[in-house]
């Protein structure tokens, strides 16, 4: 049954629910063990819908193809490594520790739906389900002032977003009489083709998806909300809604851009193109300024959400596919470096500068390792596996035929080089500086989290392959 | 012209002025009922497009139910009007060109041209015995089985952060424990303190040591 994992997980978020109120102990063992449980039970049973052939479902309202599957595998194992990374966190402050768990399943479940959504309706419900649980977990530390003020901006930002993308729905709806995927895409083709000055009203529909989708990514213009919200929010938190949920991101554009108004292609690929290159060009030289850890990596993330761009503005299977294999890789680097801070922080302590990395090397030469491995791979210096999707979105995009191909690569190329210098701006922090780093304190499993996360850039990144042969099996039909 | 298109452009017309004072008027109490006033308006609307049944839950459960509640909270919450309103003069320029700018597009777009009565045409009216509810459930609990259940998942979202957001209360369940209760010693309960007589002047510092 093809919708097993997300009937599963919708069932075992509720029942986690009401075992966390009757049986929670102070430090809600049970509740994360059952959560993880069922992100993994939910990855087992996401499994058997590998290799099975696309199927639109239920009234045309649900989708299982390749896309869909491997973004869910690849959500679910993210959101069972940000769980891991928040667990000893979330102990060490005043947060209400059951429905941080349950939050997250149910986030977990928006994003399923989201991959799989097949009608702009239950696309929409995935992406609320989703955005919902994430503005309660950004606001749920009330002690800090920050973390309030950060949930309300995303608030705000993500309301503001919804709206952008269900006017644009609503505008695509009224010149094709349907929000079911297939029916809009074949009378898009069928009234272009009968009145081509129709074209205009696609277009207009494009535009306000285009913004809807880059506001959830935070491309640049639409990016004024991540380093804010991913500065107040609490660290694990943080780590959370800058890696999955850009993954079910990309799972919804591809829905409502390639596969819906495919018709429209030059035009939505031109508004791409715009936000690549100003994500690409103004995330890179902000993140230079930051001297705060956490919004040199909000803004790596835009730079990042360029880079992916440059693979899904390319309008061919190959540039999809290589934004598929950017984004699955992005979401680890972003977790690990998310958890680079998480490793650091203890009770009372909160690492937000880059100096508080100062001398690491000295005291805990495998989590310095781990950190280089990170943030070398972030910066895409080969053989870690950020190299790998950034060769391929550039390749793809030179490929692709588009009239600037040439220039887009070279500015790619380019700020690449810009980003790499303030990566290894915490390399030098982290080996060549003097200070006094303190003794890590944090709970084994963060640990062992840590060091997955930083490995899986080296093995990953020296055995790029069998991902990148399931990215590029997706689109090869 | 006919009737229904009398109503229409009246209701419409007071629908717009109502929004309007909505985010215009200074007392928020006012805005509020200006609100009412517009979903009032709009369930008339529906109720021209044979939407009955969405007209009149609007009015039962937005009118009815959910803007009291919000009359409520506007009336109790102390809010500071003035720091709302600043910078409202300053952006207002730059917040009329834009809205300037996006009307001019929107209109160039959903103009008669695109979306006229010769693209859409009047669809035919329903009989009188048209079940309005009755096609609703049907295409509810058929067709759009998998959108109910996701927007009642929603709503479990929306109670399971709201409370875990607001409540400020003791997370432990105050139980009695009878076996306890039952095998308490007396010693448990009473320490006798043996105290040296004291002369009163220093009896208040005293007496504060020994209750500790």
């Amino acid at each position: 049954m093809p919708m097993l994992p997300e009937l599963f997980l919708l069932a075992a978020a509720c029942a986690i629910l009401l075992i966390d109120l009757y049986v929670g102990d102070e430090k809600r063992t049970l509740t994360y063990g059952l959560a993880q449980l069922s992100l993994v039970a939910t990855f087992v049973l996401n499994l058997q819908n590998f290799g099975a052939a696309r199927e639109v479902l239920y009234h045309g309202m649900f989708v299982v193809d390749g896309m869909a599957t491997l973004l869910k595998a690849g959500m679910l194992a993210v959101m069972a490594l940000v769980l891991m990374f928040s667990r000893d966190y979330i102990n060490q402050r005043s947060f209400h520790r059951g429905e941080y768990y349950i939050l997250a399943l149910f986030a977990s479940l928006g994003m399923l739906v989201m991959v799989s959504g097949y009608s702009f309706l239950t696309i929409y419900l995935g992406l609320e389900l989703l955005s919902l649980s994430l503005y309660a977990m950004v606001a749920m530390r009330r002690d800090s002032t920050d973390g309030p003020e950060a949930a309300m901006k995303y608030f705000v930002m993500g309301a503001l977003a919804s709206g952008l993308l269900l006017y644009g729905m609503s505008m695509i709806y009224g010149v094709t009489g349907s929000i079911q995927i297939t029916e809009v895409q074949a009378k898009a083709v069928e009234i272009l083709a009968a009145h081509p000055d129709k074209a205009a009203l696609l277009t207009f529909g494009a535009i306000f998806l285009v913004a809807g989708i880059a506001f959830k990514l935070g491309a640049v213009p639409f990016h004024m909300w991540v380093p804010d919200v991913y500065h107040g929010a609490p660290t694990s938190v943080s780590a959370l809604v800058s890696s999955a949920p850009k993954i079910a991101v990309f799972g919804m554009a591809m829905r409502l851009l390639p596969e819906t108004l495919n018709s429209v292609l030059a035009q939505w690929q031109l508004l791409l193109t715009i936000l690549c290159m100003l994500s690409i060009v103004i995330g890179n030289v902000s993140a230079v300024a930051q001297s705060n850890i956490k919004r040199m990596l909000a803004f790596s993330g835009i730079a990042h959400i360029g880079y992916f761009l440059l693979g899904l503005l390319s309008g061919t299977a190959q540039g999809y596919s290589a934004a598929m294999f950017y984004i699955l890789v992005y979401a680890l680097m972003s977790v690990a470096g998310f958890g680079m801070i998480l490793v650091m922080t203890r009770a009372g302590f909160e690492c937000e500068s880059i100096d508080d990395f100062k001398g690491l090397w000295k005291r805990s030469p495998w989590h310095a390792l781990m950190m280089m491995f990170i943030m070398m791979s972030m910066a895409g210096v080969p053989p870690l596996v950020g190299f790998w999707p950034k060769l391929e979105v550039i390749r793809a995009v030179l490929d692709s035929g588009l009239p600037h191909a040439v220039w887009l690569a070279a500015i790619a190329v380019l700020f690449a080089v810009v980003g790499a210098w303030y990566y290894l701006r915490v390399v030098k922090a982290i080996f060549f500086d003097e200070g006094e780093a303190p003794e890590l304190q944090t709970a084994g499993d963060l640990r062992l989290a840590f060091s997955i996360a930083g490995l899986s850039m080296l093995v990953l990144g020296l055995m790029p392959g069998p991902l990148l042969a399931l990215c590029a099996a997706v689109f090869a039909s | 012209m006919s009737v229904e298109k009398i109503i229409f452009y009246v209701f419409a017309a007071i629908l717009i002025a109502s929004a309007s004072l909505v985010v215009t008027t200074r007392n928020s109490v006012r805005a509020t009922l200006f609100l009412v006033l517009c979903f009032v308006c709009s369930a008339i609307l529906w109720m021209l497009l044979e939407a009955e049944f969405l007209a009149i839950s609007l009015v039962l459960v937005y009118v009815g139910a959910v803007m009291v509640l919000f009359l409520f909270v506007v009336m109790m919450l102390d809010v500071d009007y003035a720091a709302l309103k600043s910078g409202f003069v300053r952006f207002l320029p730059l917040a009329l060109v834009v809205a300037g700018l996006v009307f001019a597009a929107i209109y160039s777009i959903v103009s008669s041209v695109h979306f006229g009565l010769e693209a859409y045409a009047t669809p035919a009216a329903h009989p009188a015995e048209y079940s309005n509810i009755k096609e609703l459930g049907m295409l509810i609990y058929t067709d759009y089985f998998y959108p109910f259940e996701l927007a009642a998942v929603l709503l479990l979202v929306a109670i399971v952060a709201a409370i875990s957001l607001t409540f400020r209360g003791s997370r432990e369940r105050k139980v009695q424990k009878p076996e306890w209760q039952v095998a308490v010693n007396r010693a448990d309960r009473v320490q006798l303190v043996k105290m040296a007589a004291v002369k009163k002047e220093q009896a208040a510092p005293a007496s504060d040591a020994a209750s500790e």
